[in-house]
C-alpha cells in the first residue's frame, strides 16, 4: 500500500440531503427546507458562473430569469462554442414514453450500477426525477428533437440500459440543448441581468473570510488581468480529460479553474476516474491533434468485431463470417454490442494486446454496418447516422458505407472533480460547482447520453434551488479590490504569467504536453497497476521540472497571446496529473473506468473491493513535496444493494 | 509534402496587415489544416518568430470556432472536387499537392474586426441572437413535452436549419459581407416550430434590423453563402426569412428602437 504518498484525513460526509424522508421525497424536501431568497432582494446578489457548457449556460440563464445579478465568463469567442456543443448521441429521461418499463426508479438503478456502485445515491436518484422536466425544457425552448410521425418524440437505446429513454437530434444533440441554453443566456444578456465576459479565462479563486468572493481573470484579447466579485461562484468549466493530450476534448478544454479552486481549499473527488471512450477514430500520426469520437449510438447497428486469427491483415469485406469474432456479443449475450463504455473499451483494448486488432498499428476494431444496411437499407442508416459516417470519410479518407469503420477507445470525460455534497456545493463555502466539473453523480463509470442530463439537471433545475439556501444569509457585503486576498490572488497571476514567458528554454508547450499525455495514457490510462502508476509518479515531477526551466512561451502578456493561454493550463495538467496517479495507486481495486490490473476476477472483469473502497477519495491540496490528505465520504447504498455488475 | 504558405500577419486590429511567406515540410496528407498550422507555429515558435493566432477549438467540425481564407474561398469550400463542405478543422492535407502554394486569410468583414492574424472578432453574431434568436421559455415554465405534436416534416426542415454553427464563413464568402444565411437559419428554425409562433414576426423584424445595425451587407441573393456553409444550409432559408419579413412588417411589427 502506497502510505507514503498520502495522508489520511478527517472523513467526509454530505450534510444537505434530507436522509430522514425516503429517497424519493428527498429533492422536494430539500428543496422546501432550503431557504428562499425573496425575488426583490435577489438583484442584490451578484453571482459569478465560469463557463457556459450546458450548465453553466443553463444555470446563468436560469439565474438572470430568476433576478440575480450574473457575471457569465467564458474562453471562447461566443457561448454557443463551449464543448457540450460536440456531444453528439443523445440526452435520457424516465420518461416511458416507448412504455418499455422505465421509470425513475429504473433510471436511478441503471445509473448507480452502470456508475459500478461509486456513486451517491440521493445525487442520482434527484437526477432521474428531474430528467424528465430537462426534456419538457427543452421542448419548450424550440430544440428540434427527433420526432415520430404522428409529431410525437422519437427514442433511440444507449449503452448499459434495456430501455429506450435516450432523446435526440440526429447526431447533434449536445449542439441542439446547448443552442437552447445559449439563447436562454442571450435573452437574458440582453435583458440585462447577465454581464458577458466573453474571451475570458478564470486564472484563480478569490477566497475572503472562508467564503468564495470572486475570480481572478484574463482577458484574453487584451491580456488584462483583473479581478471580479461576486456573494458566490459557480464553477461549471467541464472535465480534464485533455491531461491526456489526445481526448475527444476541445483544445481549449482545460482542468485550470477546478484546480486553482482546488489549491484554495477545495476538495478534488476520485481524480483517477476517466471514462475511455469505446467509439472512437483511431490515432492515426505523431502530429495528431485530437480525437474523434463516433457517438455510442452506433452501437445500437453497427456490430463490433476483430478477424479470429491473429495478423489477418485480409480486407475486412475478405473476411468470412466464420472467421470473425463479434467479441462483445460473445461475451456480453444479453447486452452484446451495447455494454456500458469501460466493458467495450477494456474488450477493444484486450483483443488488440492479443494481436488481433486492426489498422495500420494493430490498434483499431471494426464497426461493421454491413449487415444493418441489408436489415434496414441504406437510407434508414442515412437518416440516423449521415453526419456521423461523414464525418468518419472526411478524416479518414475512408467510405464507412462501404468499408466497416475503424474504431479504438479514447479518453472522453471525466467523472472525477471537485467534491460537492447535495447542494453542489464544494468545501469552500460559496463555492458551488457544476456538470461534469463536479464528481457527483456518474460514480466510476458514466453511461452514455447522462452528460448532457447531468449538465442540464445542474444548470437549469438543481443549482438554481439550491444556492438560495446560501445566498439567503447575503449579501455578505463588497468586496474591497485592495483586500489582501485579492490582491494575494491577482499577483500570483501576475507573477506565474511573467514566470512562463521569461523561461526561454528549448522546448514548445505542446512538446510537453504530448509528452505528458502519452505517459498517462499508457501508465494511467484503461488499465493500471501499481508498478504503472508507481512508474508515472516518478516521471511526473522531472517533467514538472523540466517544464518550468525548459519551456519557450512566445510574445507577450498585454497581448492577444494563445501560446501563454495553453501554457498556463499544461502547468496545471502536470500537477492534476500526479494527483490522478495517487488516486489511482490508492484505489487498489477495480471499479468502472478504474481498471486495476491486480484486481480482476478469472474472467477479467473488474472486482470491485467494497469492504474497503465503497467510498468517495476527496483530496486536499498540500503544497509541493507534501503528501495530499485524503479525505473519506463513505457510500451507502440503502436502495440498490452492492452487487456484482455483469452485462452477461 | 512541402508546402508554401502565405499568411495574413496581422498583431492588432489598430495595426496594418500584410502577407508573410512561410515554408512547411513533411506534411501528411492524413494531417487537418489546422494541425498543418499547429506544425508552422511550433517552427515559428523554435524560431524565436510569433506564432499565428488562429481560433479554434473542437477540431471536429461543430464548435464554429475555426475558420478562415483559403485561397479565398471561406474553409476552402468550393476548390475542391468532390469534397463535401466543411469546417476548416475538417479539411485534410490530402486535398492538396506537393509543391502547393496555399493563401490563407481571416474573414473580411467591416462587422468582424480583425483580433490577431486569423483571429476575428464575431460578437455580432452573438448581438443578432441577443435581438430576437430565441424562444421566450424561462426555466420551470414549459407543458410536458408531449403537449406539443411537432410535424415530423417540421421538425426535420427546423433541425436542418438549426445546424447553422455560427462560423461565419457565409458573411466572409458574401461580396455583400451580409449575415443573411446566419439569421435566416435562425428565424427558420425557431419559425417552423409552433413553440415559435408567439415572437415569430417580432424576432424576423428585430433580428434583421439587428444586422444592420452591426454593419453587415445587404442580401442580393448570390449564394456564395450557401456554397460556403459548412453544414450545407440552403438559400431557402432566406426566402423563408423574406416571407416572414414581409408578413411581420405588414402586420405592423417594428424593431425595438
Amino acid at each position: 500500500m502506497a502510505l507514503e504518498l498520502f495522508t489520511l484525513g478527517d472523513p467526509i460526509a454530505d450534510t444537505k440531503a434530507p436522509r430522514d424522508v425516503p429517497i424519493s421525497e428527498r429533492w422536494s424536501e430539500r428543496r422546501f427546507r432550503a431557504k428562499l431568497v425573496n425575488p426583490a432582494n435577489r438583484r442584490k446578489l451578484t453571482v459569478i458562473v465560469v463557463g457556459t457548457g450546458l450548465a453553466g449556460g443553463s444555470a446563468a440563464a436560469t439565474l438572470g430569469e430568476a433576478g440575480y445579478k450574473v457575471k457569465s465568463f467564458w474562453y471562447q469567442d461566443s457561448p454557443r462554442r463551449a464543448h457540450s456543443v460536440a456531444a453528439q448521441g443523445g440526452i435520457n429521461a424516465a420518461k416511458n414514453y416507448r412504455n418499455d418499463g422505465d421509470s425513475v426508479h429504473r433510471l436511478f438503478y441503471d445509473t448507480v450500477k452502470g456508475g459500478d456502485f461509486r456513486a451517491r445515491e440521493d445525487n442520482v436518484h434527484r437526477l432521474a426525477e428531474v430528467s424528465v422536466s430537462i426534456i419538457d425544457q427543452c421542448v419548450a425552448q424550440g430544440v428540434p428533437f427527433a420526432r415520430e410521425y404522428g409529431g410525437l418524440l422519437d427514442n433511440r437505446s444507449f449503452g448499459g440500459t434495456q430501455v429506450s429513454r435516450t432523446f435526440y437530434a440526429r447526431g447533434q444533440t449536445g449542439q441542439q440543448l446547448l443552442y437552447g441554453a445559449y439563447q436562454a443566456l442571450e435573452r437574458q444578456i440582453a435583458a440585462g441581468t447577465v454581464e458577458q465576459h466573453a474571451r475570458t479565462e478564470m486564472l484563480d479563486l478569490i477566497v475572503v473570510d472562508g467564503r468564495a468572493r470572486g475570480i481572478v481573470a484574463r482577458d484574453l484579447v487584451t491580456g488584462e488581468i483583473s479581478t471580479h466579485f461576486a456573494d458566490a461562484v459557480v464553477l461549471a468549466t467541464g472535465g480534464y480529460s485533455n491531461v491526456f493530450y489526445l481526448s475527444t476534448n476541445a483544445k481549449g478544454s482545460n482542468a485550470t479553474a477546478i484546480w486553482r479552486a482546488h489549491k484554495r481549499g477545495a476538495l478534488f473527488a476520485n481524480p483517477c476516474y476517466t471514462q475511455i471512450h469505446p467509439t472512437c477514430i483511431p490515432v492515426h500520426g505523431e502530429y495528431q491533434s485530437k480525437l474523434t469520437l463516433m457517438s455510442e449510438s452506433l452501437r445500437n447497428d453497427g456490430r463490433v468485431w476483430v478477424p479470429k486469427e491473429r495478423g489477418d491483415t485480409r480486407d475486412p469485406r475478405d473476411i468470412p463470417e466464420s472467421e470473425r469474432d463479434y467479441y462483445l456479443e460473445r461475451i456480453y449475450p444479453s447486452f452484446g454490442n451495447l455494454v456500458p463504455r469501460d466493458i467495450a473499451s477494456r474488450q477493444a483494448k484486450n483483443v488488440c494486446d492479443e494481436g488481433r486488432g486492426v489498422g495500420p498499428n494493430g490498434l483499431g476494431v471494426y464497426l461493421d454496418f454491413a449487415e444493418a444496411m441489408q436489415r434496414l437499407g441504406r437510407p434508414a442508416i442515412e437518416a440516423k447516422y449521415g453526419n456521423l459516417f461523414d464525418m468518419y470519410a472526411q478524416i479518414t479518407g475512408e467510405d464507412p458505407y462501404e468499408v466497416p469503420m475503424r474504431i479504438y477507445p479514447a479518453v472522453h470525460y471525466t467523472m472525477g472533480g471537485l467534491w460537492v455534497d447535495y447542494d453542489l456545493q464544494s468545501t469552500i463555502p460559496g463555492l458551488f460547482v457544476i456538470g461534469e466539473a463536479n464528481f457527483s453523480d456518474h460514480g466510476a463509470n458514466r453511461l452514455g447520453a447522462s452528460a448532457l442530463m447531468q449538465g442540464l439537471a445542474d444548470g437549469y433545475f438543481v443549482l438554481p434551488n439550491t444556492i438560495s439556501d446560501y445566498l439567503a444569509s447575503g449579501p455578505f457585503g463588497a468586496v474591497d479590490p485592495n483586500h489582501p486576498a485579492a490582491v494575494e490572488a491577482l499577483e500570483g497571476v501576475r507573477v506565474q504569467t511573467d514566470r512562463l514567458l521569461s523561461i526561454n528554454g528549448n522546448r514548445t508547450t505542446a512538446s510537453f504536453h504530448r509528452e505528458l499525455g502519452r505517459l498517462m495514457f499508457d501508465l494511467c490510462g484503461m488499465e493500471r497497476s501499481e508498478e504503472s502508476l508507481r512508474k508515472a509518479l516518478d516521471r511526473i515531477p522531472e517533467i514538472r521540472q523540466e517544464f518550468w526551466t525548459n519551456v519557450k512561451v512566445p510574445g507577450e502578456a498585454g497581448r492577444f497571446n494563445q501560446s501563454l493561454e495553453h501554457a498556463g493550463r499544461v502547468a496545471d495538467f502536470i500537477e492534476l496529473a500526479e494527483l490522478m496517479c495517487v488516486d489511482a495507486l490508492h484505489r487498489n481495486e477495480s471499479c468502472g473506468g478504474h481498471f486495476r490490473a491486480e484486481s480482476q476476477t478469472p474472467d477479467g472483469e473488474a472486482l470491485r473491493d467494497d469492504d474497503n473502497y465503497t467510498y468517495v477519495a476527496a483530496w486536499e491540496w498540500t503544497p509541493e513535496g507534501v503528501p495530499p490528505v485524503l479525505h473519506k465520504e463513505a457510500l451507502e447504498f440503502e436502495y440498490v444493494h452492492l452487487a456484482q455488475r455483469s452485462y452477461k | 509534402m512541402n508546402l508554401k504558405l502565405r499568411v495574413w500577419r496581422q498583431r492588432s486590429a489598430a495595426e496594418k496587415g500584410k502577407m508573410v511567406t512561410y515554408e512547411v515540410t513533411d506534411v501528411s496528407p492524413d494531417m487537418s489544416f489546422l494541425e498543418m498550422l499547429d506544425v508552422l507555429n511550433e517552427q515559428l515558435i523554435l524560431n524565436g518568430e510569433d506564432p499565428v493566432s488562429f481560433d479554434h477549438d473542437c477540431r471536429e467540425g461543430i464548435c464554429g470556432s475555426c475558420g478562415v481564407m483559403i485561397n479565398g474561398r471561406a474553409h476552402g469550400n468550393g476548390l475542391f472536387d468532390n469534397h463535401p463542405q466543411t469546417t476548416t478543422c475538417q479539411l485534410h492535407m490530402r486535398s492538396f499537392k506537393d509543391g502547393d502554394t496555399i493563401d490563407i486569410e481571416p474573414w473580411r468583414a467591416t462587422a468582424f474586426p480583425v483580433i490577431k492574424d486569423l483571429a476575428v472578432d464575431r460578437s455580432a453574431l452573438d448581438r443578432i441572437i441577443q435581438s430576437g434568436g430565441y424562444i421566450s421559455a424561462p426555466t420551470g415554465t414549459a407543458p410536458e413535452a408531449h403537449s406539443i405534436l411537432v410535424a415530423k416534416k417540421d421538425s426535420d426542415a427546423a433541425f436542418d436549419a438549426a445546424t447553422c454553427i455560427g462560423c461565419g464563413a457565409c458573411v466572409a464568402a458574401c461580396p455583400n459581407a451580409s449575415s443573411m444565411l446566419f439569421t435566416a437559419s435562425k428565424v427558420t428554425h425557431l419559425g417552423l416550430m409552433p413553440q415559435g409562433q408567439p415572437e415569430r414576426n417580432d424576432r424576423v423584424v428585430n433580428m434583421v434590423h439587428q444586422q444592420d445595425l452591426e454593419g453587415f451587407g445587404g442580401c442580393t441573393n448570390i449564394g456564395e453563402c450557401s456554397a460556403s456553409c459548412p453544414k450545407g444550409i440552403s438559400m431557402e432559408n432566406i426566402s423563408r426569412l423574406n416571407h416572414d419579413l414581409l408578413g411581420a412588417l405588414r402586420a405592423g411589427a417594428r424593431p425595438k428602437s
